[in-house]
């Protein structure tokens, strides 16, 4: 923050031994209080996960309990589950690396070469961005349906491979436009090829790039429901998101198991996010706030 | 996703110095020892066929799964296809017949309407509340802060589709955790009380499900922009006298404005065709009375049978966000042009 230079630093240490501001006292408590409302249905999604069904199913609900895996056993018990966790996957990281490939080609031209018809690619790129895809269901299950293509994974990869393929080629984009120029000419006037120059200067230096746009593609990929919902009706080609509802039935619901199965989806996706958010703020903001 | 403004803003400057770059490949090979970069010259080499290879795999596969269907999507709101030209496949060409049906009936009118107040509802929430964080965190101090990122990090992290099971379960008739709340805070009426019950209250509690989610996006890019206002900023203001609202209006506001105006577009955009958030809570029950626009599509297609009309609603919708992007493209062209 802007008061942690250095001639600042002792009178932040002095102040911090006052006694406590009623301001300073409000501020903290609402942050508790915001972070508990943030935490909460993640906190609550785990711990249901873990409770014995008899303490899930109460009233007044339980704080303390004994943890079980019961519910994780039920819910990674249900057939075909780890077709549903392979397919996921595959389909995942298909569709990420591919946008990976395709993007990096993609935005090293138009940020770096001149060619007819760049400014309007870079506009179908933005648009592509925001392209509804929840609302191009039906026409995509026309188009699938008619080609005898429903109930492929193929299909679902190439789908979110286009999916993420625009946000990769923009944020990409930024990021190579933002290693100077100089840099790459300094390479290839000692001697590196075009190609070399790419790998050893630019490529290196477009990794935090990379991460947070394989970060997103990814996440965007592993939690698409609408596209899934439609065309793979056949349960051997569905992924996790589908697997996710099935536990809710018109025989009743069993939230244990549900709670248990929305932990397993979302763990990978936590994990991740924690692991690389920092990149993933900086990186945006880096240059949506560059100003 | 706040990337858009990036690209838009840096480009205008950074392009011009390197224009020239694309050189046929040939060239550089010879050009590898050369003790001076012949500028001028580099300027008037063609840029050839490479970087048409480059940009050929994403615009074709764009062209085939993106444009594509989007095109088909219009074709078949022209046709009239119900389950029997469904199952023959045969679709014959209906005209202006699926717009004509989706103009006079109302129950379309009451979903345009219910989608517009539910986006403005949600975007305004998450604006308003999401700024109000960005700024406490940028006033808290390092602990509370890094306690306040790592709740709105989880909560931004959650799948949708696996938050929507949850807040399920938060608002369950019978043994959801929000009844209890409810009775302890003393409301009466809360013993087994159907959050689902209307369509207004199931998108109460989307809406609730939407903000939660969407707010960490835009309080830690606030708060990350905030840093970037620099602390002379500040001190300046603070020097002329400047209180905080002053200060934030005057001088943190205008440097923000682009993340704003951006942020607020971007907001829309997502929240009007939220079709996972209102699906998997209720399927747009209860009776349709939750449906939005991309919800009301897929109903239509799926459990109605009536692809061609679920077509036109799509093309409807999608000419909404059409208008919609169309300000956001002018925001960022004239942001652009300004640099």
């Amino acid at each position: 923050m802007s008061t942690t230079t250095a001639p600042n630093e002792p009178a932040q240490q002095l102040r911090t031994r006052r006694p406590l501001r009623p301001a300073t006292v409000a501020k903290n408590l609402g942050a508790l209080l915001l972070a508990l409302v943030f935490v909460f249905p993640v906190y609550w999604m785990f711990s249901s996960a873990l409770k014995p069904n008899s303490e899930i199913l109460t009233k007044d609900p339980v704080f303390v309990f004994t943890p079980t895996l019961d519910n994780f056993t039920k819910a990674t018990g249900v057939e075909n589950f780890w077709t549903y966790v392979t397919n996921s996957l595959v389909v995942t990281v298909g569709a990420v690396l591919l946008a990976l490939l395709v993007a990096l080609a993609a935005s090293f031209a138009i940020a770096r070469m001149k060619f007819k018809g760049r400014k309007g690619l870079v506009l179908g790129v933005m648009m592509a961005q925001m392209a509804p895809w929840e609302v191009m269901v039906i026409a995509m299950y026309m188009i699938m349906r008619d080609a005898e293509m429903l109930n492929s994974l193929g299909v679902l990869t190439a789908i979110y491979f286009v999916m993420v393929l625009p946000f990769t080629i923009w944020t990409l984009r930024g990021f190579i436009a933002a290693v100077p120029v100089t840099l790459e000419e300094a390479a290839q006037i000692d001697g590196c090829t075009r190609g070399q120059a790419f790998r050893k200067v630019i490529f290196p230096l477009l990794a935090p790039g990379l991460m947070s746009t394989s970060l997103f593609g990814f996440i965007t990929a592993w939690n698409e429901f609408a596209m899934v919902l439609i065309l793979n009706k056949d349960k051997t080609a569905q992924t996790l998101p589908l697997w996710l509802t099935q536990f809710k039935t018109a025989f009743g619901n069993d939230w244990g198991a549900t709670m248990a199965a929305s932990s397993i989806f979302a763990i990978p996706v936590l994990v991740i996010f924690i692991f690389l958010q920092r990149k993933a703020v900086g990186g945006m903001t880096a240059g949506a706030v560059k100003g | 996703m706040t990337v858009h403004s990036q690209g838009a803003t840096t480009s205008a400057p950074q392009d011009a110095p390197h224009q020239s770059a694309g050189r046929p490949k040939a060239q550089s090979p010879a050009a590898g020892p050369r003790p001076t970069p012949p500028r001028g010259g580099r300027k008037q080499l063609p840029s050839g066929w490479l970087p048409y290879l480059l940009v050929l795999p994403a615009v074709a596969s764009m062209a085939l799964l993106l444009l594509y269907p989007l095109i088909k999507n219009v074709i078949l709101s022209f046709q009239d296809i119900n389950k029997i030209e469904f199952i023959q496949r045969k679709y014959p060409f209906g005209g202006f017949a699926n717009y004509t049906q989706l103009i006079g009936d109302s129950n379309f009118w009451t979903v345009v309407v219910r989608s517009f107040l539910f986006t403005f509802a949600n975007v305004a929430l998450i604006m308003v509340i999401g700024s109000l964080i960005g700024i406490l965190l940028n006033r808290l101090g390092k602990w509370m802060r890094l306690v306040l990122s790592m709740a709105l990090v989880m909560a931004w992290a959650m799948p949708i589709v696996a938050s929507v099971q949850v807040f399920y379960w938060l608002f369950d008739e019978q043994f959801g955790v929000m009844n209890w709340v409810m009775r302890t805070l003393g409301f009466s009426g809360y013993e087994q009380h159907n959050w689902f019950e209307t369509g207004l209250s199931t998108l109460t509690i989307v809406t609730l499900l939407v903000v939660w989610g969407s707010i960490p996006f835009v309080a830690l890019n606030m708060y990350a922009g905030l840093t970037t206002v620099g602390a002379e900023l500040y001190e300046a203001a603070r020097m002329d006298g400047a209180n905080g609202w002053q200060t934030f209006w005057k001088v943190v506001f205008p440097n923000l404005k682009p993340f704003f105006l951006v942020t607020t577009f971007l907001e829309v955009i997502w929240v009007f065709k939220a079709f996972t958030q209102v699906y998997a809570m209720n399927k747009g029950g209860p009776d349709r009375a939750s449906e939005i626009l991309p919800v009301f599509a897929y109903v239509e297609g799926q459990s109605q049978a009536h692809y061609g009309l679920a077509a036109a609603i799509s093309v409807l919708t999608i000419l909404i966000l059409l208008v919609v992007m169309s300000f956001y493209f002018r925001l960022i062209l004239k942001q652009e042009e300004e640099q």
